[in-house]
């Protein structure tokens, strides 16, 4: 299949991997930030074939895992809502709330369907107009552009059934956040292929700069991730600090011009709590002014919540790679995808998720 | 564990943490394991459940025999490639050659719901008489309920099917050895996303068709050359690593899988991309993974190459005694990593 299998090469990979072998001087630490590499790196054993000076962290980059905890609960009032049908990527139907998830609230009664796209929840609410129609809009930049159209195109339509409850978060605030935490010992950053497809990569410049940390734009298959490695510790062993793009089939360095434009004229830049690591300035999106009649905590008068207690689950320090899952004491005990404390144990992108299915078992059946 | 009429009070299973049933406890996965073993194992154990193997074996006067039952509720009911009736039939004419025997008769139990269409019931049951037909099995009783509207999803459908065991001792997970070769029949995934597909409203090009079929033919053309078959099995519902999975556990041996060896359709690894699915969780209605000594590997994957069902038949990896009860799969590009069973649905990914 063209496209996949070139990057999935497995002489290509050997090669990669010889060149970085050969690289190598000293201990380097480089963060993947995006979920879908976290899960591509466990999946295809990609740290384990690495050189022992290289060591992999996974951040913040699974948008499921950071959206707060306040938010799902939120959301599983909104959909027991009597009339509401509520909309939703499928990952976050199972993400625990303080007591609950949306797959239980549907159990239990709750009108929820799992789309794949918001423009799938904007034809419900064409269908079902005596309904109203919430989705849940959820992502880095990389999922904003198609969910702002949906608003775009119910204001246009006039679509009043529909509202969007908006967790949007922006990649370069989070990094900058971890960049300036005192326990960061980060060297390098790959950075997420396709939250650039979308926004380019001149954004990341004055990260680069101002912390001296070299940030390659990678793509999400086993060569990508160890050409990006590759491209990264070339830098930091040549003192280096600038941003290249690896993922040069799909990332343009001006991005996609329309699909900010989209962005722009429907969401503006507000302050966003992650869960598990707090409250990052400038950090999400949120509507507009221009179309706040489609929030969904206006529309359903939401009160701000106060912030849930965290709990047993370390997400904040897996997210900023201060912490390993195996880390947790609770890693496969308390905590699995049936019965998670957090996030990561459940997103398709979280890092739990990706040691829990790809690696636990190993590690229990040598405990 | 309490004998009592509501034995479910005495049952082992946190009833607290599950109050209700959830859909992750019919996907196959871990969930329905669980409520497997700590509701109904635990309630009704006997040395033929016990075997947690597609069907029961047991002996009559001499005959060994093979019983099975299923449910079908796919969701549409037409699908590419099949239908819930023509599933229905061969959904359990596998499970018996699962287990080694000839299938010979089924019951068939319609739900019906108000309201569901005489003309697609017609269809549904053309598509059983034929189905039967190519089976080689003869439909020999049934029954048929009607629920009110709103009820029941149009139409459900249960078989039960009996089949008699000629050729071959033991063939369950316990029957699996270190040293064993896997070999799997065909190409993965297609069934799941031909339903998904459909469900959904998704069109692929090309589009992908179920690969719902009987496969006993080939399972018996496997024990009449004389291949000692130690386990059989297809991989329904939660797909090709659960079915691994579950066998890897109840015959606590380590099995060793190629993922470069693993067929799979151009058609589906397009689909299973775009939505972010993995292929060896997809459901299959007309594959199966048998288990052979070693050295009788490469005979018996050009014996069942003769089939047109399973011209892509190949080994995929072997057994061994470590890890116990642990699938491991050797990634394409020479990494490691553990297949286990998931806990519900595969959800398609945001991003």
């Amino acid at each position: 299949m063209e496209l996949v299998d070139e990057y999935r090469d497995l002489a290509q990979s050997r090669e990669c991997l010889r060149a970085i072998s050969e690289l190598v001087t000293r201990p380097w630490t480089i963060m993947e930030v995006c979920g879908g590499q976290t899960h591509g790196i466990v999946k295809f054993g990609i740290d384990r074939l690495l050189p022992s000076e290289v060591s992999l962290l996974h951040g913040p980059g699974c948008p499921v895992c950071v959206t707060p905890v306040e938010m799902i609960d939120s959301a599983i009032d909104i959909a027991l809502s009597p009339d509401v049908i509520f909309t939703s990527f499928g990952d976050m139907a199972r993400v625990p709330g303080c007591e609950t998830n949306l797959l239980m609230a549907k159990a239990r009664g709750a009108d929820l369907r799992l789309v794949y796209s918001p423009l799938d929840a904007l034809e419900i609410a064409r269908a079902n107009p005596g309904r109203q129609v919430v989705f849940f809009a959820v992502g880095f930049e990389t999922t904003a552009p198609v969910t702002a159209m949906a608003v775009h195109r119910a204001r246009a339509e006039r679509i009043a059934n529909f509202s969007m409850l908006v967790a949007h978060v922006l990649v370069p605030p989070a990094m900058e956040a971890i960049l300036s935490s005192p326990e960061r010992r980060i060297d390098g950053f790959l950075a997420a292929g396709h939250v650039c497809t979308v926004m380019g990569t001149e954004e990341y410049r004055p990260l680069s700069e101002r912390f001296g940390v070299p940030i390659v734009v990678t793509g999400f298959e086993p060569v990508d991730i160890l050409q990006g490695v590759y491209m990264c510790l070339r830098q930091l062993e040549e003192g280096r600090a600038e941003v290249e793009n690896q993922y040069v089939r799909a990332v343009r360095a001006s991005g996609n011009p329309t699909a900010r434009d989209m962005i722009t004229e429907v969401f503006q830049v507000v302050p966003r709590r992650w869960r598990g690591i707090g409250d990052i300035p400038a950090s999400g999106l949120g509507l507009s002014p221009a179309y706040a009649e489609f929030d969904a905590e206006r529309r359903f008068r939401l009160g701000r919540r106060d912030p849930a207690p965290e709990g047993e689950c370390i997400s904040g320090l897996v997210l900023q790679g201060i912490a390993k899952p195996m880390d947790c004491p609770q890693f496969g005990r308390r905590c699995t995808p049936e019965h998670p404390l957090g996030a990561p144990m459940v997103s398709s992108e979280g890092a739990c998720a990706a040691y829990f299915k790809h690696r636990a078992k190993n590690a229990r059946a040598a405990s | 564990m309490s004998d009592d009429e509501d034995a479910g009070a005495a049952c082992p299973l946190p009833i607290s943490d599950y109050p209700e049933i959830l859909l992750a406890h019919g996907s196959g996965g871990t969930l329905t394991h669980r409520l497997i073993e700590s509701l109904f194992i635990a309630a009704f154990a006997n040395p033929a459940l016990e075997a947690r193997h597609d069907g029961a074996v047991f002996e009559i006067g001499g005959t060994r025999l093979a019983f099975t039952t299923d449910s079908y509720v796919v969701d549409p009911p037409f699908f590419p490639g099949g239908d819930i009736g023509s599933l229905a039939i061969y959904g359990t004419v596998n499970d018996l050659a699962m287990c080694g025997a000839r299938p010979l008769y089924v019951s068939a139990g319609l739900i019906l719901e108000e309201g569901f269409a005489m003309a697609a019931l017609q269809r549904v049951v053309a598509s059983m008489k034929a189905a039967a037909a190519r089976a080689g099995v003869e439909l020999v009783t049934g029954d048929t309920k009607v629920v009110g509207k709103g009820c029941g999803d149009g139409i459900f459908i249960n078989t039960s099917g009996i089949g008699q065991i000629e050729e071959g001792e033991g063939i369950s997970p316990k029957g699996v050895r270190p040293g064993d070769i896997v070999i799997l029949s065909g190409d993965i995934g297609r069934h799941g996303m031909a339903v998904m597909a459909a469900r959904e409203g998704l069109e692929f090009e090309p589009p992908i068709q179920s690969d719902s079929a009987p496969i006993s033919g080939p399972v018996l053309a496997l024990a009449a050359a004389g291949i000692e078959l130690h386990c059989l099995r297809d991989p329904t519902r939660g797909g090709l690593a659960t079915t691994l999975v579950e066998i890897a556990e109840t015959s606590g041996t380590g099995i060793g899988i190629d993922e470069s060896a693993v067929p799979v359709s151009d058609p589906v690894r397009g689909a299973c991309e775009i939505l972010g699915l993995d292929p060896f969780y997809v459901a299959n209605e007309g594959r199966f993974v048998a288990f052979v000594p070693a050295g009788e590997g490469e005979r018996a994957s050009r014996i069942l190459a003769g089939d047109p069902l399973c011209r892509d038949a190949r080994i995929i990896g072997e057994v061994t005694d470590a890890p116990a009860g642990t699938v491991t799969l050797r990634t394409l590009i020479g990494g490691s990593r553990v297949l286990d069973m998931l806990s519900g649905e595969q959800l398609p990914r945001i991003c």
